[in-house]
């Protein structure tokens, strides 16, 4: 089962993954040149963006775990993961300076320094910055592995405050960015509890 | 894209000529049914000098987007689940300090030759703003009628409970009923209104059907819906929004763009349906309506009493 699952995902082209990952934005501009994004297309636009990314992020966060816990290997699509995360997040803090602010860099910049919410969102686009930058092969090879790996590491700052970022804006109780702020917190504990793959990795036959 | 809004139903300055306003209505009527307004039947009433030229939003916009937490929390929840709402009876326990207390038919209350039509801006405290063609009658008319004692001094208000109609009601995201009150003078003011319509519709259920509270220059969650009690007292009422987080909302709630929200400035805000691009407005000081309510808070300290 996991063996067959493994090959299957062998085959399956990274580009495969892209495509999908470019479904949501394709889904955003279908709505936009159909009007189908409601009374305040650019709160819908905007919040889309956001929860798309952070979808992303959430699953970039599960492959390790995944891999650990039941052998099933994402890990050729990690980097398209993290990459569309991010894409995904660059487009969402677009919106919200052009559409939403309407470019008032003033109290753009004021209302960052001064809601939690909008400093741990901008925390944790900053901290992904430097992570997209470089996945690509050059700088894993310039970086050495050791030194781009613990750079890396910065996502598992970045995704609690991103999911935090979404929890800050909300008036009353609401199930859904509590569960993912519950989810995130969940998949990076994941990696201190098993910190080796489980029994299926070990050799069945000696 | 394609669907037709009731701007395009009724334009504007038709819609303020009374007359030729009289003669589009059947064609109105003919498309409410298309529009999905759910009691077809046209309102009117008389123009009035306190309405703003601003173009309304249309009746699509207005009706789509809105937060009314008995219906859930999102904007589109209350126009998906509304409909269950009964509205017909529906009566207003009026009490407390007033010579004729009593159950009021929203007839009593709102008669159709008392009408007027009141064009006035929302200013959300989420910072978004519409402009609404209400309907309805000024509040201090309504208390006139049922005679506030001497030494009343707020007016507090209270929304139906009725968690079998009312999906929102169903989990504890408020301390249900909604609740809301304004000091005498400001329920006195010219510019309250209690409203029932909406455009030429009788109040949609969803905007706070069949009667609700509209005080121009507050933040729109003062703007109470469905009302079912109205009590005047001695003493402050409490306000469900301020009971939940008073750091953040308090009883005055008035527009005031140099007193921020905690986590967001008030200085500006979206104008809905300004399109994609519309960028941002800068809010006025009691949402422009200054001219006829600052009086009332003449040596007040609006940070304090925000």
């Amino acid at each position: 089962m996991r063996r067959s699952l493994n090959d299957a995902l062998r085959r399956l082209p990274v580009w495969a993954v892209w495509l999908g990952g470019a479904l949501p934005f394709a889904l955003i501009l279908w709505d936009i040149f159909t009007g189908g994004l409601g009374v305040d297309p650019v709160a819908e636009i905007e919040h889309r963006l956001g929860r798309t990314a952070l979808y992303f992020l959430a699953a970039g966060l599960a492959v390790t775990p995944l891999l650990r816990l039941t052998g099933i290997t994402l890990m050729r699509f990690r980097r398209a993961l993290g990459v569309l995360c991010f894409a995904y997040a660059a487009l969402h803090v677009l919106t919200w300076v052009v559409m939403d602010m309407g470019l008032l860099w003033g109290q753009m910049g004021r209302d960052i320094l001064k809601r939690p919410y909008l400093l741990f969102g901008m925390g944790a686009f900053l901290l992904l910055l430097p992570l997209a930058v470089t996945s690509n092969n050059l700088s894993l090879r310039r970086m050495g592995g050791a030194g781009w790996r613990r750079m890396h590491k910065l996502v598992y700052v970045a995704a609690p405050l991103a999911a935090l970022h979404w929890l800050w804006t909300i008036r009353v109780n609401e199930i859904t960015p509590i569960f993912w702020v519950v989810a995130i917190l969940a998949l990076l504990a994941l990696r201190l509890v098993i910190r080796r793959p489980l029994a299926w990795a070990r050799p069945k036959r000696a | 894209m394609m669907k037709l809004n009731w701007s395009d139903v009724t334009p504007h300055r038709m819609f303020l000529d009374r007359r030729k306003f009289m003669a589009t209505s059947v064609a109105g009527l003919a498309l409410a049914g298309r529009a999905g307004a759910q009691s077809p039947g046209t309102m009117t009433g008389a123009p009035s000098p306190l309405s703003t030229d601003q173009t309304p939003n249309t009746f699509e916009e207005i009706t789509n987007y809105n937060n009314f937490y008995e219906f859930g929390t999102g904007k589109e929840d209350p126009a998906r689940n509304a409909h269950t709402l009964t509205t017909d009876p529906w009566s207003v326990e009026i009490g407390g300090m007033v010579e004729r207390p009593g159950s009021y038919g929203v007839e009593d209350l709102a008669p159709d030759n008392a009408l007027e039509e009141r064009i006035y801006r929302l200013r959300c405290v989420e910072a978004w703003s519409m402009v609404i063609p209400w309907i309805g009658v000024p509040l201090a008319g309504v208390l006139a009628k049922v005679g506030v004692q001497p030494g009343a001094q707020y007016v507090e208000f209270e929304t139906l409970v009725r968690p079998e109609e009312m999906v929102g009601q169903q989990r504890a995201i408020l301390d249900w009923p909604y609740r809301e009150g304004l000091r005498l003078d400001e329920a006195m003011n010219p510019l309250t209104i209690l409203a029932t319509g909406l455009y030429d519709q009788p109040m949609p259920n969803q905007n706070g059907a069949p009667i609700r509270l509209v005080v121009p220059w507050k933040y729109g969650f003062k703007s109470i819906k469905s009302i079912v009690r109205i009590t005047l007292t001695e003493r402050q009422p409490v306000n469900t929004w301020k009971q939940l987080q008073a750091s953040e909302y308090g009883f005055y709630a008035n527009v005031n763009p140099q007193v921020d929200h905690p986590r967001w400035s008030q200085a500006t805000h979206r104008v809905i349906g300004a399109g994609l691009f519309g960028g941002r407005e800068e809010t006025q000081m009691f949402n422009g309506y200054g001219e006829q309510v600052a009086s009332m808070y003449a040596g007040m300290d609006l940070s304090v009493d925000y």
